[in-house]
This record gives structure tokens, sequence and C-alpha cells, in this order.
């Protein structure tokens, strides 16, 4: 059961709700195992509504029931895993899914970070060159005294 | 070039912090979901009515804008929305229907006996499946349809006098309603 | 009387802070020793103020005064001993009276343990933890004050959320607190640097033991936070890329980055403008965390009572304080000096990769955990990034990273022979590919991500074993030397080896979560299922009353064939103050594999349904993570850092030769 709270208890209900228990109900699983592999598949894809950052799968409360009800439904009736998913997509949007959709608008959080791998090693590699490395000159022998020295203290 | 480098994290910083000062400004709600049916046609729905033999379908609907409003009996807050409906209805200002969500009829039914019923009529949506074909993720909810039957606007959470007056009533004017 | 005087004290803490945040700032600058030396006294008069502060308000909690607010709203006379005053940091105003208790506890030490530190850095370092008390302080007292009072106190309060009361949970916050706040000493003696105009090798040796302990503290944190998640929730999930879980990975993130760096500092004199940097940002991350906690913006299972005015006051103070500090980065950052140069394939170039991947690997949390944030600003549609985005994104940097860790102890500083690294970690390769086809055998081609997860594991934990077989000789010299080389060994490279090896056991921890196995049925009582080659037979469930709850009890044998295995008592909790159920898991662990169990809920007719899991490897994630942080700690005890950079400068100045 799920009721619009505001304020403290908002975050303090659905808090509840997503700690109160636990995952699919054995009444809801399907007798094809198939088909239920395939409907654990999407719904680790698809986002509890009134918990917060968890699949379906993972709350015990009445929507993320009804939507992994539906999901079953769908697969049952003949979807293909797109589709079954697209049916959830269009009542509920792309905020559903857990994994955002490669879109103009979500290129920055998809490529960003390997654009900025990408970028500190061009710039790891150019820094590196900036100076030719300078020729080692021999020590002298006082110098290796002291190199003695400092080995011996240090590992 | 490395002064232009060492400028760069306050820079990026700077953006950062304007984006979340701009998060902070009054009246933004980050819980707000908006509905993803918004100038869709709503769904096709057939209930049995709460009072009397006659069902409530989507059809019926069609002709003038229409708002429709999730509710339920256990829902506290409803309650608290309740009154602002009743006066809406009384005034004639809005053409209301209810749906009863995930709710025993003679639950349903006491609360409208307690607190008055403002809809011309109330479907009976016993396991939820119109809320999950709408996009309902809790009650209450209310949504404005137009005379075509498209959804324009969904408001979540218990109606106030500042939803209506600024959002509601223009949008109902707007689309040619009473 | 008490709570007033604990108020009492936390302003003269402002005071004292504010004190401490300028004289010792402007006595180094004129090199007035007695200045300077006001910082020491400032942050232990800050420390005991804070300290009795704290006191007073745990003292509220711990007799139930009912007048005070925030006992009110967060206490009750039921409550356990042990919650009441863990239930002291539970919530907003008493978690930020903990921050600022270990902010000062942080600067305290500064100024006890480091007294080889020259005065000048030292006094620049408490001014700035000064800075940052006067900043947290004003925010306590102005808009989150534990010691408000109420004219009208009942006869009892609130409670405490039952999911917050279990001695797990109790303890993670001052742990993760020491974490977060801990790392405000590098930032303090980053910014100390730039005010200076120098560092060197001795700044970096001074930085690290600092940079550890609370590397340390925030791994045991994190591990805390999640066991609890894991033995809480229900079904052993322990990690959800929630935006508060995310908020403390990523300080945790570039502080491991900050670590090593710091090395490079120290031994080769280069990569300082990265490391400055890398310390400022780490603990502004711990302060942009704290600002998506207890603002508003994001929303999180986590996230405590919101405000957006209190959000604005923090994110005034994140202005000050990042906008500061890497402005002044910008400005002094180039007229550092550079360093020595070094090949792209040696130890410095391995650490500069790990520094790349684990800074490429935090950007990917941040991007994950604030990009909805963002798109909601500019109108964009409502996004979700959850799980899938995560394995996509942060997994594949990180496994380059793990064969690093293997690879970059065996390279030689300056210029690394890699071939010969390679050639020479040749048993370790051999092991994963053992560990690899005995999985494959096993799981008949599934998981197939698994088994490479558990072979780099496998070939990680081999790796670490050989570039400490290399140091002590083993095999190559009489095994009495070997002997003698491993006990003269410095600590800090046992550390290291020790820390990699639980970053090893971590990842086959968190690999083999593929291979686990669930059965959920509905039983009555004498009925039973089978999982994972067990018995599980449901004998009863009892009634049980306890303290503030009363239970229902499941007592569940599990056996393998004839032999009982063990019994474990599943609990569901109802607690009626607060008119909730959670429920208590049983779980029986041999340390390399989990057999986990949840009671659901009854039916009318009586059945209970009964979850159970078993869950290979699972343990290995915890104790690895207890590992990283002993092999942290281990590196903490070397007797070189307590030795100071000092007595070794005077040393190396007798020596010098005349040229």
């Amino acid at each position: 059961m799920v009721c619009r709270r505001h304020g403290i208890l908002a975050g303090f209900s659905v808090f509840l709700l997503a700690l109160s228990v636990f995952a699919v109900e054995p009444a809801e699983r399907l007798p094809d195992p198939a088909l239920e592999a395939r409907a654990r598949v999407i719904s680790a894809e698809l986002r509890c509504l009134v918990c917060q950052n968890e699949a379906i799968d993972d709350s015990h409360a009445d929507l993320a029931h009804d939507i992994r009800v539906l999901v079953r439904e769908r697969l049952t009736a003949g979807d293909t895993d797109t589709q079954a998913m697209q049916a959830i997509v269009r009542r509920y949007g792309d905020f559903v899914l857990l994994r955002p959709p490669v879109k103009p608008s979500t290129w920055l959080l998809w490529f960003g970070p390997i654009a900025l791998l990408a970028v500190g090693l061009i710039g790891t590699l150019a820094w590196l060159r900036r100076r030719p490395a300078v020729a080692a000159q021999p020590l002298s022998d006082v110098e290796l005294a002291a190199l003695d020295r400092l080995l011996k203290d240090d590992s | 070039m490395r002064r232009l480098v060492a400028l760069l994290p306050v820079g990026f910083f700077l953006i950062l912090a304007g984006y979340f000062a701009w998060s902070l400004r009054p009246g933004y709600d980050p819980h707000e979901l908006p509905s993803a049916m918004i100038d869709q046609d709503a769904p096709a729905f057939d209930l049995a009515a709460l009072t009397g033999d006659g069902r409530v379908a989507r059809e019926a609907l069609k002709g003038q804008p229409t708002v429709v409003n999730f509710f339920a009996s256990w829902c506290v807050p409803c309650r608290v929305e309740h009154p602002l409906l009743m006066r809406l209805a009384a005034q004639g200002k809005i053409r209301l229907y209810g749906i009863a969500y995930k709710d025993k009829p003679e639950d349903s039914n006491r609360f409208l006996a307690q607190l008055g019923d403002p809809f011309k009529a109330v479907g009976i949506d016993r396991d939820g499946r119109v809320g999950l074909d709408f996009g309902v993720y809790g009650v209450p909810e209310t949504y404005v349809l137009d005379a075509a039957g498209h959804i324009r606007k969904r408001f979540v959470g218990p109606l106030n006098e500042a939803a209506v007056n600024k959002e509601l009533l223009p949008m109902l004017r707007q689309l040619g309603g009473s | 009387m008490i709570v007033e005087l604990g108020h009492f004290c936390l302003i003269l803490a402002l005071f004292v802070a504010s004190i401490q945040a300028t004289v010792p700032l402007i006595g180094a600058s004129r090199r007035h020793l007695g200045w300077m030396a006001t910082g020491r006294s400032c942050a232990i008069a800050g420390f005991l103020l804070i300290g009795s502060a704290m006191a007073a308000l745990m003292h509220a909690y711990v007799v139930s005064d009912f007048s005070v607010v925030n006992v009110l709203q967060n206490s009750h006379t039921d409550k356990p001993l042990l919650y009441k005053i863990s239930g002291v940091w539970g919530n907003h105003e008493g978690s930020m009276l903990l921050w600022v208790f270990m902010l000062s506890l942080c600067a305290a030490a500064v100024a006890l343990f480091s007294t080889n530190l020259p005065p000048a850095l030292q006094a620049r370092v408490l001014a700035v933890q000064g800075m940052i008390g006067v900043g947290f302080l004003l925010f306590i007292l102005f808009t989150s004050n534990p010691f408000l009072r109420t004219d009208a106190p009942p006869a009892n309060g609130q409670g405490l959320n039952p999911v917050l009361q279990d001695p797990g949970l109790a303890f993670h916050p001052p742990f993760l607190y020491l974490g977060y706040v801990g790392f405000s000493v590098a930032f303090a003696f980053a910014v100390a640097a730039l005010i200076e105009g120098k560092v060197d090798a001795a700044w970096a040796r001074w930085v690290r033991p600092w940079t550890l302990a609370s590397w340390c503290a925030l791994t045991i944190g994190i591990a805390m936070g999640s066991w609890w998640a894991y033995y809480t929730l229900g079904w052993g999930g322990w990690w959800f890329w929630d935006p508060v879980e995310n908020a403390s990975f990523m300080p945790w993130l570039v502080g491991t980055a900050l670590i090593h760096s710091s090395i490079v500092v120290e031994k080769r004199d280069t990569l300082k403008t990265w490391t400055i940097l890398l310390a400022i940002v780490t603990f502004s991350l711990s302060l942009v965390g704290t600002f998506l906690v207890r603002s508003g913006v994001l929303t999180s299972v986590h996230a405590f009572a919101t405000d957006p005015a209190r959000g604005m006051f923090i994110l005034i103070l994140l202005m000050v304080a990042i906008g500061g500090s890497l402005t002044l980065y910008a400005f002094r950052a180039p007229k550092l000096q550079g360093g020595g140069l070094f090949a792209p394939l040696s130890r410095e170039g391995s650490l500069v990769l790990n520094n790349l991947l684990l800074s490429c690997g935090c950007a990917t949390v941040f991007l994950g955990t604030l990009y909805p944030l963002f798109l909601d600003a500019m109108n964009g549609p409502k996004l979700s990034v959850g799980f899938p985005f995560f394995n996509r994104t942060f997994v594949p940097l990180m496994v380059p990273m793990i064969v690093a860790v293997g690879i970059g102890p065996m390279l030689a500083w300056k210029r690394g022979d890699l071939r010969g690294a390679l050639q020479r970690l040749w048993v370790a390769s051999l092991f994963a590919v053992v560990v690899a086809l005995g999985l494959l055998y096993v799981a008949y081609g599934s998981h197939v991500l698994a088994v490479l997860g558990i072979a780099v594991a496998a070939w990680l934990a081999g790796a670490v074993v050989t570039e400490w077989a290399e140091r002590v000789g083993l095999f190559r010299m009489s095994l009495g030397d070997s002997i003698k080389r491993a006990i003269n060994l410095p600590r800090a490279a046992y550390g290291m080896s020790a820390a990699h090896f639980g970053l090893a056991v971590f990842v086959a921890g968190v690999s083999a979560s593929a291979f686990s196995q669930e059965a959920i049925e509905v039983l009555k009582a004498g009925g039973s299922m089978k999982l994972a080659g067990y018995d599980i037979v449901l004998q009863n469930v009892d009634r049980v009353p306890g303290p503030n709850y009363t239970a229902d009890r499941a007592t569940i044998r599990i056996s393998s064939g004839d032999a009982l295995v063990a019994t474990l008592y599943p609990e569901r909790r109802f607690f009626p103050l607060q008119q909730q159920t959670t429920g208590e898991t049983a779980i029986r662990t041999n340390g390399i594999a989990d057999l986990y169990l949840a009671l659901g809920d009854a039916d009318t007719a009586g059945n209970w349904t009964v979850r159970a899991y078993w869950k290979p490897l699972v343990p290995w994630i915890w104790i690895g993570a207890v590992i990283m942080a002993f092999g942290g700690m281990v590196s903490l005890s070397d007797r070189r850092w307590r030795v100071g950079a000092a007595a070794r400068s005077r040393r190396a100045v007798a020596t010098a030769p005349a040229e």
C-alpha cells in the first residue's frame, strides 16, 4: 500500500517499504522456468518507483508487485523482452529504467568517463615527453659513499 | 598552458555549484515525476460503478474536459484533499470522476458517506490495473483529460489551493471547460 | 542544565575555532612563534569543548530527557541502551555534532602528534581545520542545533526507526565520519602547502599517515554499512549504487589514488600538483556528499529529513571551502617546482595509471549519481541510473586497474622492465588459469564474467605473493637468509601486500555472487525444501516478545544428508510504536559460503514464506575489506612515520658531501 506523503514522512515510509521485506513471491513465479528467467532479467532493469534505486525484484512495495505481475503477463502473452519493457516504459517513462537509454542527452553520462580516461592518458604521455631525458653522469666517490650509506638505511 | 589547466578544477566546481544552487530553488520538488502519457490517449478502461448498475468507461469521459481523481479509503492524504474536491464540485467548476484504487467497494462507500461524494461517477479499480495503465504510482493522483480524451496533466499527491488556482482551473479554462 | 552546558560548550567551541582559523595563519606569515602556537592550544581546547557537548547530548539521550527536541524526536524509554546512545547520531542534528566532533578530534591529533612538523606548516594546517570547524559550527548553531528545548515535553518520545536499531548500524556512522572528516587533514596539508608554495618529499611523508588512517576508517565504515545491508534487507543485496552510498564511495576511490600518488611524491619528488589536487578533491567529495545527503536535491533511502534552507547553507560552505581552495590551487599550483621524470613503463607509470583509472572510476560514479539532477535542472527528462549502468561503466574500468595492482609493484622506479615482470608472474598466471578452468568446469560455461572476475582475483593474489617472494629472495637464497629478509622487511611493504591481497579477496567475493542459488517456498510447519545440496526444514514458528517489539520466530533446521548442519532462527518483528514490521535474517557462514534465511509473510492458513539463499564467497567481500583496512593499519604502524622526516633530513644534511 503506497500513500503519498510529503516531507519527513516521504523518506521515512519509503525507507520502510524498501526494507520491510523482500523479493518475488512464490505465487508470482511463472511455471515455465525459461519465461521466469526472462522475467527476472527484465525485472533487474526496472526501478521500483516508490523505493530509491532498487529494482522491482528487491522491493515488497505493492507497486513493485503490480509491475512484476504485468511483466510476467506480457511475457506469457508472447511479448519479446523489449516489448514487455516498453509496456512499462510507456506507462512510467524512462524513469523506470535503471539503465538510462543511450540518447544524445545521455552521451555525456555513458561516454564521459571513457573520454576522460583517454584525455588523461594522452595528457600524461604528453607530459612525460616534455623534456628529453638527461644522460646520467657517473657518480663521484663521495657521492658513492653517501649512496652506500643511504642504501643501508633505506630498504 | 599550465595556468589554463590549473583553472579547470575551479571552473568545473563553479558549474557544479551553479547546478546545486538551481536545484535548491523554492517550488522545485525533486521527487515529482511527470506523467509519461502527457498528450497521449488516456488508457481505455471499463469499470463497474460504485453506485448503481452502470459502468464507468473512458468513452463516457470524452466530449468535455474532465478531471479524474484516483483515491482510496485507506489513504490519509486523500482525506486531506477531499474537502477541496467537494468545494470544487459544489461550485460546478469541474467535471469530476473518481476511481477507487485497490479498495473494497464497501470501504469506498463508507469513505464517501463520511466525507461527501463530489464525483459524477466512481469506477471500482479493485486490483489497481487501471491505475497501472495510467501510470499511477500512489494515491491520491489527479489527471486532467481534454475533450478528446487525451491526458494533459497529472497532479501527484493531494491537491492544494495553490495547485488548483494556479494550474488546474486555468488549464480547464484553456481546454474550454466550465 | 547539562544540556545547556553542552550548548554553551558548542558556542565556546565556535569562538575557539575562530581564533584557531585566524591567529596561527597570521603568525605563520609573520614568523611569530607565539601566535603559531595558539593553533595547538585552540585545537585541543576545541576538542575538549565539542567532546563535552557530545557527552551532554549523549547524557540527554541516556536519561531520556524529552524536553530536548532532538531526544523527543528520535528516542524512547523502551529503547535498549545501546540504541539510545547510537540514536545520538542517528538523526541529522546529532550526526552533524558527530561530524564536528571528529573534526575536532583530527585537529587535536594533529596538534598532539605532529610535533616534528615545522611550526609554520603545523600552524597553517590547524588554521585550515579551524576554518572548516567555524563553518560547520555555524551551520549547527544556526540551522541544526541539537540542544533546542521544547516547553511541553511529552511523556515519551517518537522512537528510533526500528531498522536502525542494530549493532552494526550503531557503529557504522562513527567510522564513516572518521574517514570523511579525516581527509580534512590531507586537505589542510594541501592548502597549507599551497600557501607556503612548497611541496616536497617531507610533506608527502607527513601527510601519508593521516591519509592512511582516514582511508582505513572509511574502508571499515563502508564495509560495515554494506554488511549491515546484507544481513538486514532480506535478500542478500549489499550495494545499490544509492546516491548516499556513492557519496561515501567517491572519497574512498580518490583517497586510494591519493595514498598512491603521495608515494610517488615522496620517492620521486614528482606528481606534486596532481597530488595536491587529489588531496583537495578527496575532502571536497566528502563535503559534496554532506550536501547531497542533507539538502534534499537527491532522493535516497539514506537521506535525512531535508530542508532547502540547510542545503543553501551547506552550499555556501562548499563555495568557500572548495571554491576557495581550488582558486588557491589555480594560482599557486603552476608555481610548484616540477620533479623527476620517469618512463611510462615504470612503477611511477603504473601508479599514474592507477590514479587515472581510480579517478575515472570516481568520475563514473559521480556522473551516474548526479546526472538525473543535471538533466532535471535543465528541464530534461527524468532518468534513473542504477546497477545496470554501473556494471557496464565502472566495472570495465576497474578490471585493468586490478591487473595493474599485480604488475605495478614488480616494476622498478624510473624505468621498469614490463616483459621481465610479466615473465616473473608466470606462477600467478598459471594459478589464475587453473582456477578459471576449474570454475568453468563447475559452471558449465555459464556466468563467464564471474569466472573471469574470480580468475583475475586469483591472478592478483598470486602476483602479490610472487612480489613478496621476490623481495625476500625465496628460492634464490638459502631459506635462513630469506626468513631474515622477511623479518626485516619494512612494515609498509607488508601493509601493501596485505592491502592488495585484501583487494583480490574482495574481488573474488564480488564476482562469485553470480553463482548464488535461491529457494523461495511457502511452507507449513514441518515442511521442507532443498537448496544447493542442503535440506531446509521449517519446524515451527513461535511468538516471542522483545524489549520494544513482538517477533514471530521460525525454527529452521538445515541438514546435509543425515547430518545436522545448523539450526537458524529468522524472525519477523513488529514494533507497535511505529507500527512497522522488519525482518531479522538468520545467516550461517563458514567463511567461504553463506546460508541465508529470511522469513516472509504468513498467509491466512498459517503457512509461512521462507526464502533461502546459498551465497558462495560472499563473506570474502567483507573479509577482503577488513584485510585491506588491516594492511593500511600495518602500514601506519611502520616505524619510519614515527621517526619523522625531521630526523632524516638532519642526517641527510650531515652526510651531504662538500662539492
